[in-house]
């Protein structure tokens, strides 16, 4: 089809005017001023830019433009609009505040860089691993960014609506409050406020590891239902029937006070008797040790009894007896025991010894344990008989911590409105209608009264990093009031309280009335013995996880059980003779990785399958040890299916377990238990001390024409000058140090040292800088060969055996700072070298990562990034998470893959330090030198300064006699050095 | 002026002319490859590829691909590297040595000896390389002048020695290597049509370096050669002396010996002597050389191995010795955990494969006998790797704190890097077979008369 259809562009086409024509022959409308510009020869011969330089730039600004297109990394960096005035960036702020998670207590400082806690100081007080660890779990990507309902994403004007409405409409039943132990007095009140507006409110508080025993005794005993207060430092004797007091009995105040009772200097020392039934923290740090099954317990406490009454007793207790018995008034007796005749026992016999208002101050209770079994059984059944209405859970997880939580589970049904207040959304929070996500800590404003006139105060140091909203606050919401913190410093300021300085403080006294205590009256009965045969069982906590609160972090998941050096999991701990019994070993794999057998555990109704089993020395024969806090199901990705629950056993006393096939995988970061008859820790006993304050700790001399010299006056090598300037020095006491593992957390916090997952460490490539090394003592000794006259192969290969009824030391063992580095002389590129102040220092960006230096150490206390830990997905912890990698410490550089990295002895502490002291012109204070592990260590077993400071507490330790540099006939000449051991035995 | 005992074997089989050597020796060059040459050629050159497979994979994840850990970091890859290098050693041995010795029988197996000794430096060069956690900047290890201050190489570090000292002798060896390849490349080079291969004859054309057979040529191609041998005499001892220092250096029991020096020479030449052997046995078949190398080389040979596969023994029992002698318990232990702790294989490995089976060449039969020396010299090859697997890993698995003890094991990778070194090695052997003239054949012409099987037989007739 022909087309006849013809567009023009304007009239003037149309028209057929030339001009059109001519346009379209002529490109440039206007003439070029090609001319204008080429005729002006004069100025184009004047310029000094040749033909070729024209080339030139045209090639140079192609080049800068193609490059300039090439993308480079975005930072992202948000300058304030208006500067806080109390944030200067590169300067830390320091926040008091308190940290209780329902669990665990402490007094802290938080330390705050741009407005980002990074790290957790104790105040001047003590706090333990979880308490360290607590400032990652702020930056959890796991915690719930909203609230829910129904398990859906909603806002929290929905939710307060719904819930308001929804509890003033229960009328066929109680309101229940479920919450952990409640320490702050204006939440007590706001929980009385709300009980009032909606009547029929039931508070019930929950532990996860139940006190009742020794509550409901003091009950009978004093009319208080709480614990007292125990001063470990008051005491000559210590008789602990299982109670790990130094981890996680009852509270974590305990370790400091025992160390300072623990001081050979003074020459008083305390006597530490532990009868426990799984090798503990305390068991471990014991002078005496008795291992027997959690059934003999409550025989043996009514033996003792027995025994301080005059009457006959058990053969096995006559030492203590003894020793009891002539320090009257001067000792503590505890026990784990969860009976309440037990402790009523324990109670007669502290009485009957006089320790009630020596070392013990029943009169100054402690409010940390107030759990309520038979309440919450009480709460159980009304929830199965359908008389609850309502459910608020806040800081506790009773589907997953309850030895009946599929009970609740199922009684929970029952409930009509169920709302948690969980940061999670976690095995109980997933079950309920609402869950209305509380602040971490570290975001909430709060108070503590932990203990009987002791007060503190908890302040947010960052605003909120997710839509949440603090529990108190939903409090006052629910009962038409705002604002928490005005409540909370009114509360305060009524009851006469310096609100500034408290909170400044972060602590406060108050004088109280005094407490209306019962006469003591001995209401026990006494035990008989009972023969068992089965296997019993013994529930305990991890030092790491605890109840299992923080099963997320992996700071936490990693840090090595400090008696089985194993991380990523718990196990049924069993004796070796025991295990050999029932077919159960333990063996290396070829990488030297720890294998175990798998068992069945049944009791009653309960079973769990494939358990694998870790031989632990010091475990009582015929029974068997499980750690609750692991088996998370809703934890997050690091928490979810580490272990298995063991909850559901809390209260099982015996178990049957069978073999079963197949095999499992620890991570264990110490894969041999003994010194093999090496001088490492070295030890002396508190009567040998005294007689010669360096007993234990004479070194070796070696043959020399000067006649026989210890190896540090026998060097071929030129000394570093390190009498001018500083000379940093760490000093630890293996007296002091019982292994708690919280300075490896601060460490890892201070250095941002990476987490690198089990499978890992399982390949023996952890790298914490320092490590807590254990040893058990072995059945053989050099001594014993001798005698036995054995080879050398066959005393060696029987001292790799750890005794079955053991002895145990701890050491951290952290870079040395040798002067005399053997790591310093073998690297190509001088990447590692001295300074002049003592220290052994690492230059991470000359490492091309020859790894020499780590095979040179002798310590190994090298660690190589083995992959690229940051941004990686395989090893997807904290520094691989938006969150997670807000909690760096900005003072210290985050490691690449393949390069070497150790302990610095904190440079970035010491550096600021110094700059300080340099500003304000002033020398600097022995008590301001600290590393991260000597800040936090609890029991003040790490001491750091400059010994060349006369009158600083590392020089006087340097100078002591107990003082010993660890492998000293290599003359390495560390920086570090250690005390000896003191034990006080016979 | 060269007086010879009647007894003596000839050097030459099979009635040599001079014209038949230079064929001989120039078939493989000029002629196709047969069937066997493709074979070898094609497994060597896919394990080669595996093991550029497996470095890309650590350089491009990390060293922790490999077994290593925080006790024992360094396994295979030093392992490994001082092998090759102990491998290395043979070949200066046997063209330096040798000569300075006026050792004859050196003629026929010198050429190949040096082109292995090259090869398996290569081998070793790339194991310091690619163990470094970051390889990409291993130039650091040189003192080039540079832009960051006054940043300087540390030469207090053994792996700083090692850097010169292999440099150094592979530069040598090269320089020694190339100077005895010129009459023969000349020989290649004339023989060659220009209109056939126009390219292959340039190359060699080059190669020769201008080389005319003129007397002047040949009297200073002499003095060279003694000039050099001179020079790399002492490398020979020096390079495996330093690398040894790398342990006798350091401060970890069952490292720090000052007898490992001669002790790792001594291996050295051991290993070096038997991988030769497994070479040339291989050789002789594949390229028809059966006429050059003939089992009087290799009875040589084999009481070199003898000798110092002895001198080795005596070593690992002087160890022994000074650890019980020294009285220092770290010391003790570490020897008695290498006898008898979890790695006794190892040791056990290393004692059969080096001490006693070597033991068996004071047997004629077996001195004499290819198959018996083939598999005798694997089973050096293998004891001379588990030495150095001793020595490194099971010093380092349990040192002086038994908390940080632990073992190692490799992953596919450290196994893979080790095959793709052997492919490496393996081939580019095969592609020298097969383009250099592989036995000296202008310096084996001086023997013919004096030593090859035509002149003997005549002179008894």
């Amino acid at each position: 089809m022909k087309t006849t259809k013809k567009y023009w562009k304007g009239l003037a086409q149309l028209n057929n005017d030339p001009i059109v024509e001519n346009l379209a022959q002529n490109e440039f409308v206007e003439q070029l001023p090609v001319d204008e510009f080429l005729g002006d020869q004069e100025n184009l011969s004047s310029t000094s830019s040749s033909r070729r330089d024209f080339l030139k730039f045209l090639g140079f600004s192609t080049a800068a433009a193609t490059l300039a297109a090439c993308e480079t990394p975005i930072v992202k960096s948000i300058p304030y609009l208006v500067k806080p005035d109390e944030i200067i960036p590169g300067v830390a702020n320091y926040y008091a505040s308190t940290i209780y998670d329902g669990r665990d207590y402490a007094s802290v400082l938080v330390k705050t860089r741009e407005g980002r806690p990074i790290k957790i100081e104790n105040n001047a007080t003590y706090s333990n691993s979880r308490v360290q660890a607590s400032v990652l779990s702020l930056y959890d990507s796991a915690r719930l960014k909203y609230p829910l309902k129904d398990s859906k994403k909603t806002n929290w004007r929905t939710v307060d609506l719904e819930i308001k409405e929804k509890l003033e409409a229960v009328n066929d039943g109680k309101i229940a409050l479920l919450t952990s132990t409640i320490i702050s007095p204006s939440t007590e009140d706001l929980i009385k406020d709300f009980s009032k507006k909606y009547n029929n409110v039931e508070h019930v508080m929950l532990d996860s590891t139940p006190y009742d025993g020794v509550l409901n005794a003091n009950m009978d005993s004093f009319g208080i239902r709480l614990a007292p207060t125990y001063s470990f430092d008051k005491a000559n004797v210590i008789v602990s029937f299982g109670a790990d007091f130094l981890a996680n009995w009852m509270e974590n105040e305990y370790a400091t006070d025992y160390v300072k009772g623990r001081n050979p200097k003074s020459g008083r020392m305390s006597k530490h008797y532990q009868i426990e039934t799984n090798l503990s923290l305390s068991g471990a740090n014991a002078d005496n040790r008795m291992q027997i099954k959690p059934s003999e317990q409550g025989f043996l406490i009514s033996s003792l009894y027995d025994g301080i009454q005059g009457k006959t007793f058990d053969k096995r207790l006559s030492s203590i007896v003894k020793v009891l018995q002539s320090n009257l008034s001067k000792s503590i007796v505890i026990s784990n025991s969860n009976d309440k005749n037990v402790q009523l026992i324990i109670n007669a016999i502290n009485q009957k010894l006089g320790n009630y208002n020596s070392t013990i101050a029943i009169n100054k209770p402690t409010n940390l344990k107030q759990g309520n079994t038979n309440k919450l059984d009480n709460l159980l059944s009304d929830m199965k008989a359908g008389n609850i209405g309502a459910i608020i859970t806040y800081n506790v997880n009773p589907s997953y911590s309850l030895a009946k939580a599929t009970e609740f589970n199922e009684a929970l049904k029952n409930v009509k409105l169920k709302i948690s207040t969980s940061l999670y959304n976690d095995e109980t929070a997933s079950l309920m209608d609402y869950v209305c996500p509380d602040h971490h800590n570290l975001e909430s404003w709060g108070d503590a009264n932990p203990k009987y006139g002791k007060y503190s105060l908890m302040q947010p140091t960052i605003s909120p990093l997710f839509n949440t909203r603090q529990f108190q606050e939903s409090l006052l919401v629910w009962t038409s009031r705002s604002d928490y913190l005005s409540y909370l410093k009114e509360f305060w300021i009524n009851k006469g309280v310096n609100w500034n300085k408290s909170l400044h403080d972060g602590f406060f006294d108050l004088k109280e009335n005094k407490l209306k205590l019962k006469r003591f009256v001995d209401q026990s009965q006494s035990i008989k013995s009972k023969k068992s045969n089965t296997i019993e069982l013994e529930i305990y906590e991890t030092i790491a996880l605890g109840d299992g609160c923080q099963s997320n972090n992996p700071w936490l998941q990693e840090l090595p059980d400090p008696i089985t050096r194993a991380c990523w999991d718990n196990y049924l701990t069993i004796s070796a003779t025991t295990a050999k019994e029932l077919g159960l070993s333990n063996w290396n794999v070829s990488n030297g990785a720890l294998n175990g057998s798998l068992v069945d555990i049944t009791a009653d109704n309960l079973v769990i399958r494939d358990v694998p089993v870790m031989i632990s020395p010091g475990q009582a024969l015929s029974t068997v040890g499980m750690a609750v806090g692991y088996g998370r199901t809703k934890a997050g990705k690091a928490g979810n299916n580490v272990g298995f629950n063991a909850f559901p056993f809390l209260n099982t006393k015996s178990v049957t377990i069978t073999k079963v096939e197949g095999k499992y995988e620890f991570a264990s970061i110490q894969l041999h238990h003994t010194m093999m008859g090496r001088d490492i820790v070295k030890e002396t006993t508190l009567a040998e001390y005294i007689k010669d304050p360096s007993s234990g700790n004479h070194r070796e001399t070696y043959a020399t024409y000067k006649g026989k010299l210890p190896s540090d006056q026998v060097s071929l090598y030129e000394e570093h000058d390190l009498e001018t300037g500083h000379f940093w020095n760490l000093s630890i006491d293996l007296s002091s140090c019982i292994g708690c593992g919280e300075c490896v957390i601060s460490c890892q916090a201070e250095n941002n040292v990476p987490v690198v997952g089990k499978e890992e460490v399982r390949k023996s490539r952890d790298m914490h800088w320092m490590r807590i090394d254990r040893y058990f003592s072995s059945d053989m000794t050099k001594e014993l060969s001798k005698k036995e006259k054995l080879s050398a192969i066959d005393m060696f290969s029987e001292m790799e055996d750890p005794s079955e009824k053991p002895e145990v030391v701890f050491q951290p063992v952290m870079c040395q700072h040798c002067n005399h580095a053997p790591c310093e002389t073998v690297c190509p590129v001088a990447a590692t070298t001295h300074s002049n102040e003592g220290l052994n220092q690492m230059t991470y960006n000359r490492c091309v990562g020859t790894r020499y230096c780590a095979n040179n150490c002798p310590y190994k206390v090298r660690r190589f990034n083995w992959f690229q830990y940051s941004d990686n997905d395989k090893f997807d912890f904290n520094m691989n998470d938006d969150y997670g990698k807000m909690v760096l410490n900005p003072d210290v550089v985050v490691r690449s893959r393949g390069v070497i990295e150790k302990c610095s002895m904190c440079i970035q502490k010491i550096q600021e330090l110094k700059l300080n002291a340099k500003k304000s012109g002033q020398p600097i204070k022995d008590a301001d030198a600290q590393t991260a592990c000597a800040s936090s260590c609890s029991t003040n077993a790490i001491v750091f300064g400059d010994s060349n400071n006369k009158d600083s507490e590392v020089w006087r330790l340097r100078n002591d006699e107990r003082a010993y540099d660890l492998l000293d006939h290599l003359n390495v000449k560390p920086s570090v050095f250690y005390q000896t051991k003191i034990r006080n035995k016979a | 002026m060269h007086k010879e005992s009647e007894i003596r074997d000839p050097l030459i089989l099979g009635n040599k002319t001079y014209h038949d050597i230079t064929r001989d020796i120039a078939r493989p060059v000029e002629g196709k490859a047969n069937k066997y040459w493709w074979i070898l050629f094609g497994l060597s050159a896919m394990l080669f590829l595996w093991g550029v497979a497996c470095i890309a994979y650590t350089i491009g994840t990390g060293i922790g691909v490999w077994g290593s850990n925080k006790t024992v970091n360094w396994a295979w890859d030093i392992t490994n590297f001082v092998w090759w290098i102990g491998i290395g050693h043979a070949g200066t041995l046997i063209s330096a040595v040798l000569l300075l010795f006026r050792q004859k029988w050196r003629m026929g197996i010198n050429r190949s000896a040096e082109a292995m000794t090259i090869f398996a430096v290569v081998q070793a060069a790339l194991f310091p390389l690619i163990h470094m956690g970051r390889p990409w900047l291993a130039y650091w290890v040189f003192p080039i002048p540079n832009q960051y201050g006054s940043l300087w190489v540390n030469f207090n570090s053994p792996l700083l020695w090692d850097v010169f000292a292999i440099s150094t002798y592979f530069s040598v060896s090269v320089v020694f290597w190339y100077i005895g390849l010129i009459p023969d490349f000349a020989m290649i080079r004339d023989r060659m049509s220009s209109t056939i291969s126009p390219m292959k004859k340039r190359l060699y054309t080059i190669l020769s370096f201008g080389w005319s057979g003129r007397a002047k040529h040949w009297q200073r191609f002499e003095e060279v050669s003694l000039v050099l041998a001179g020079l790399a005499t002492p490398l020979v001892f020096s390079v495996h002396s330093i690398v040894s220092m790398d342990f006798a250096t350091s401060v970890i029991p069952g490292w720090h010996t000052t007898i490992f020096p001669p002790y790792f020479v001594l291996g050295a030449l051991f290993s070096g002597f038997a991988m030769v052997e497994t070479l040339l046995i291989i050789m002789r078949k594949v390229v028809n050389m059966e006429a050059y190398i003939t089992i009087k080389h290799i009875e040589y040979m084999n009481v070199i191995i003898l000798f110092t596969g002895s001198l080795v023994g005596t070593a690992y029992i002087t160890e022994l010795f000074m650890a019980w002698y020294s009285g220092v318990e770290f010391e003790q232990y570490a020897f008695l955990n290498r006898a008898t702790g979890p790695y006794w294989w190892a040791y056990l490995s290393m004692m059969s494969c080096n001490v006693m089976i070597p033991q068996l060449y004071w047997i004629r039969k077996i001195r004499t006998s290819f198959i018996a020396t083939f598999i005798l010299s694997i089973f050096v090859n293998i004891g001379m790797w588990f030495e150095r697997f001793v020595i490194i890993v099971t010093s380092l698995h349990r040192d002086f704190l038994p908390s940080a003890w632990t073992m190692f094991s490799p992953t596919f990778v450290d196994a893979g890097i080790f095959l793709g070194t052997i492919g490496f090695f393996f081939t580019l052997f095969l592609l020298y077979s097969r383009t250099f003239p592989v036995v000296a054949q202008a310096e084996l012409k001086t023997i013919l008369k004096s030593s090859g099987s035509e002149f003997k037989t005549r002179s008894h007739e």
